[in-house]
């Protein structure tokens, strides 16, 4: 048998490896993962196993019986209906209560997410709540597993030139720090009261679970935002679930002071980043570890298994790997490889110890 | 994509059991390993059955908590939902406004 072993970079292109090269990058993945977060690498015995996983010769690769994971998503509806773009959908003619069907029926899915198209922005899904909590009531009649309500809580939006706030990233390269931290305050103020007038719109009209995608892709700001709307929401609304799941394995400091429960947001990665999430009231916790299309796959899924179990370790709810492409060590392919994609649901679930994807 | 992680790691969703144990997550916080003890519990299985098609298809049409094969004469969608949340005791947000708009709470 060949030493060699066909695995991918992190854009998805397919190269050979020696054994000993892959090993080498497993090592180099998890110490930059220990390095970047201050936690623990992954042992030899874990090394070996990812090991494993990657160097098996079959196509795709699974979990033995008793192991498997729930699965959520974020495209449930996206997938079906739209474009391609960053969603990789394909485009059918199809409305979102049947996509949601074939999801739940053709699919097999555990849970499923209903989502306006223009879910990155909150002031639309506000404008629109009465059309949005109409077509929900409608889903959740016919449907079954868990429908949670995805919205993304893009800050962007309230900035110029399409909000009514100073934009940050223009104002502070003139110096005005203290302005671009206030115009960051009262975005994030706008864009919870707009999550809890939603949120509350929503839960009136008996949403399962609302589900909080891509957070904090605008920084501490928005991360602020989402969990002090999770936050008030729990109060308001506690019988609605709230699933969050993030944007990247960072939270980027466009503020940066912003604090909650006394933990100051920017620079949290995510084993601290749940932390506060489950302390805001988070149900379930989904984790973002960025790939880096320039490295392998072998570095890229022993750098994201390394964070993503020390995430599980730390939280009090469960977890549910993001894993699409272009995180978690998905390569970044709208047409995400499938050798890849399932050994990196077996290193998840056998490694990672998450409660689902 | 969701098709392979299924294949890979997935529970199945109402083909098996996978609904109920992300009900269980959802709802109580549940960890995984918890969430398929509680779950295989109610339903007098063991949690290595939640992942089998063979197993959970007569349980889910005896307990008539909806099947991914649709049967006439079977609870589907909130009729499901409505039982799904009396077997695991566990208050469903769609399932509560469902009984109050339909007069049965």
């Amino acid at each position: 048998m060949s030493e060699d072993i066909s695995t991918r970079m992190g854009d998805g292109q397919r190269i050979t490896m020696s054994a000993a090269q892959v090993k080498e990058d497993l090592v180099a993945g998890t110490k930059d993962a220990a390095d970047r977060g201050e936690i623990p690498e992954l042992s030899g015995a874990e090394l070996d196993h990812l090991f494993e996983i990657i160097a098996d010769r079959n196509r795709i690769v699974g979990v033995e019986p008793g192991e498997e994971v729930v699965l959520t998503d974020d495209l449930s509806v996206i997938r079906a209906m739209e474009d391609e773009g960053a969603g990789g959908a394909v485009g059918m003619p199809i409305s979102r209560l049947l996509a949601d069907l074939v999801h739940e029926r053709a699919l097999a899915q555990d849970s499923a997410i209903f989502e306006a198209t223009a879910a990155i922005n909150v002031m639309e899904i506000k404008a629109e709540i009465d059309v949005e909590t109409q077509a929900y009531e409608t889903a959740s009649l016919l449907m079954t597993v868990p429908l949670l309500y995805l919205i993304a809580p893009a800050i962007l939006w309230y900035f110029h030139p399409n909000g009514p706030y100073e934009n940050p990233s223009d104002i502070m390269p003139q110096g005005k720090i203290k302005e671009a931290r206030e115009a960051s305050e009262k975005a994030a103020d706008h864009l919870m009261n707009d999550l809890v007038f939603i949120g509350q719109r929503l839960n009136a009209s008996g949403c399962d679970c609302l589900n909080l995608d891509t957070t904090a892709g605008g920084g501490d700001p928005e991360f602020y935002g989402a969990l002090r709307a999770v936050q008030k929401l729990k109060e308001t609304a506690p019988n609605m679930s709230v699933e969050m799941g993030m944007s990247s394995e960072f939270i980027i400091g466009v503020h940066g002071q912003m604090t909650f429960n006394g933990e100051r947001l920017a620079g949290m990665f995510p084993h601290q980043q749940v932390k506060v999430a489950e302390a805001a009231g988070v149900d379930i916790f989904g984790p973002v570890v960025n790939t880096n299309c320039s490295r392998s796959f072998p570095w890229n899924l022993a750098r994201a298994v390394t964070f993503v179990k020390e995430t599980v370790a730390q939280a009090n709810i469960p977890v549910h790997a993001n894993a699409g492409m272009g995180v978690c060590g998905v390569p970044m392919r709208s047409t995400p490889p499938i050798d890849c994609v399932t050994r990196m649901a077996k290193a998840m679930a056998q490694i990672g110890k998450i409660d689902g994807l | 994509m969701p098709i392979a992680h299924g294949m890979a790691a997935g529970m199945g969703g109402i083909r098996t059991a996978g609904d109920l144990v992300m009900w269980m997550q959802l709802r109580k916080r549940m960890r995984l390993a918890e969430a398929k003890r509680y779950v295989a519990d109610k339903l007098k299985v063991t949690p290595r059955d939640l992942a089998d098609e063979c197993v959970m298809r007569d349980v889910r049409h005896d307990l008539d908590i909806g099947t991914i094969t649709s049967i006439p004469n079977s609870a589907k969608g909130m009729a499901a939902k409505c039982r799904i949340a009396e077997l695991l005791g566990v208050e469903i947000n769609s399932v509560n406004k469902f009984k109050e708009k339909a007069g049965l709470k």
